[in-house]
């Protein structure tokens, strides 16, 4: 099939043009279709050894902490509805999946919508995972359940949003950053400007880029061109599905079910305004009022350095447990659980 | 766990409408789109909800690179 964004001739030149570049590159990739997209077309084999690229903590299964597991797994006699990976991610106590053995009722739902439909007959939580791609769907739920008067419906909050987690990642000093391939999907609902704070504050460049190999040779090749004449700027060569303001009536939603908040990451740790929670308008359907439940920060299983691989620390092959006591088929922790994660995309690209 | 899956349009109801993908036809929200939104546009779903709508062109590269890096359909019943 013609594709203009997977022509070899034009990877070809982008690549020669990468090659001459000698400004050392620190670039992090925030989402994890990126990490799988990087990986399956070997682009870092194509870059030249001065740009690295890093995995960063854009997979929401991969940032959930150990607590939001530990919370479900006390909802018993309830159905937790959750997006699929969530099953496979251990909590202090295992998995859900292998907590439905012992009777707790855990369904996987594509659509948050088929959770409220459920609670038409029963008590069901939805474990609200997500970025702002995934937000804003679920706090629609929310409004439809409460416009029908549900009371059986709600929703254990662990959003996240992007933009507070790359400011911490840039004051933190241990690793250093000078540009961001940014996400495309959540970008069509926060929009090219929500990056505007990168070049202003942290004088960074970032690129808005799909998934293409063009796509992505094209964002690194800016990147440099950017580092290397001090003009940082956030560019959007995603424009054929992102805008600049993003999705309006998606934003709207969200602010209005949803408030700013301090959110727990995995590995990060709390981070002030990083998350979203429910507005008291509408605390009849937060899990955390109605069943009493606190998400905290906890300890990481023994020897697992999820942490360390979100924040761009260490790449997956660095932890001791990658590819000996954990694999796909055996995760220790999320990142390796996740098709997305850093660790599963490694093994399955970069050996 | 971003990934939004390209579906195309076949009817309208409201703030709802029936999309198809690949075959597989579901129901998706339209909240998010309504404003533009028309019978046949491709769109971006996500979770159920269209995000975005979408070229032609735009929706074959991502049901193409969807095929190849994932080897599943690109929406599994659960
Ligand atoms: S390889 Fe496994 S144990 Fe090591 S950081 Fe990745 S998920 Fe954790």
């Amino acid at each position: 099939m013609w594709n203009q964004f997977r022509n070899p001739e034009l990877i070809g030149k982008i690549t020669a043009k990468l090659q001459k570049s000698r400004t050392p590159m620190h670039i992090m990739e925030v989402c994890g279709t990126h990490t799988m997209a990087i990986g399956k077309w070997g682009i870092r084999r194509l870059l030249p050894d001065t740009i690295s690229l890093i995995s960063g903590p854009g997979c929401p299964v991969c940032v959930t902490p150990v607590s939001f597991i530990d919370e479900l797994m006390k909802l018993k006699g309830v159905t937790i509805c959750t997006f699929g990976d969530l099953l496979r991610v251990p909590g202090t106590k295992g998995t859900l999946e292998k907590a439905r053995a012992s009777g707790l009722v855990v369904k996987i739902v594509y659509s948050p919508m088929e959770a409220l439909k459920l609670a038409k007959r029963k008590d069901v939580v939805l474990a609200g995972i997500g970025f702002e791609t995934t937000v804003p769907g679920i706090a629609l739920t929310i409004k439809k359940a409460a416009e029908t008067g549900n009371k059986n419906f709600s929703v254990l909050p662990a959003f996240k949003t992007i933009p507070q987690a790359l400011k911490t990642l840039l004051n933190a000093h241990d690793v250093h950053l000078n540009g961001f391939l940014l996400p495309g999907h959540v970008s069509v609902v926060i929009g090219r400007q929500a990056y505007d704070f990168l070049p202003r504050d942290y004088q960074v460049g970032g690129v808005v880029t799909g998934f293409e190999p063009v796509d992505i040779l094209t964002a690194i090749h800016s990147l440099c061109m950017m580092a290397e004449q001090g003009k940082p700027e956030v560019l959007n060569s995603y424009k054929r599905v992102v805008s600049n303001k993003g999705n309006i009536a998606a934003q709207k939603i969200m602010n209005e079910v949803l408030e700013p908040s301090d959110a727990v990451w995995r590995g990060l740790g709390e981070i002030p305004d990083s998350g979203l929670s429910i507005r008291k308008e509408y605390s009849q359907y937060d899990a955390l009022v109605k069943y009493g439940l606190e998400i905290t920060d906890c300890e990481e299983k023994q020897g697992c350095r999820c942490g360390d691989v979100l924040q761009g620390k260490i790449t997956p092959p660095k932890c001791p447990l990658f590819n000996t006591v954990c694999t796909p088929a055996n995760p220790i922790g999320p990142c390796m659980v996740s098709s997305e994660g850093s660790c599963a995309a490694y093994y399955k690209y970069e050996q | 766990m971003c990934l939004a899956i390209p579906g195309k349009l076949i009817r309208i109801n409201g703030d709802k409408g029936l999309a198809d993908f690949g075959g597989v036809r579901k129901e998706v929200g339209l909240t998010f789109v309504m404003d533009e939104i028309k019978k046949g546009d491709w769109i971006l779903v996500h979770t159920g909800f269209a995000m975005e709508i979408i070229s032609d062109e735009e929706a074959q590269l991502t049901i193409q690179a969807l095929d190849e890096a994932y080897h599943v359909e690109p929406i599994s019943e659960s």
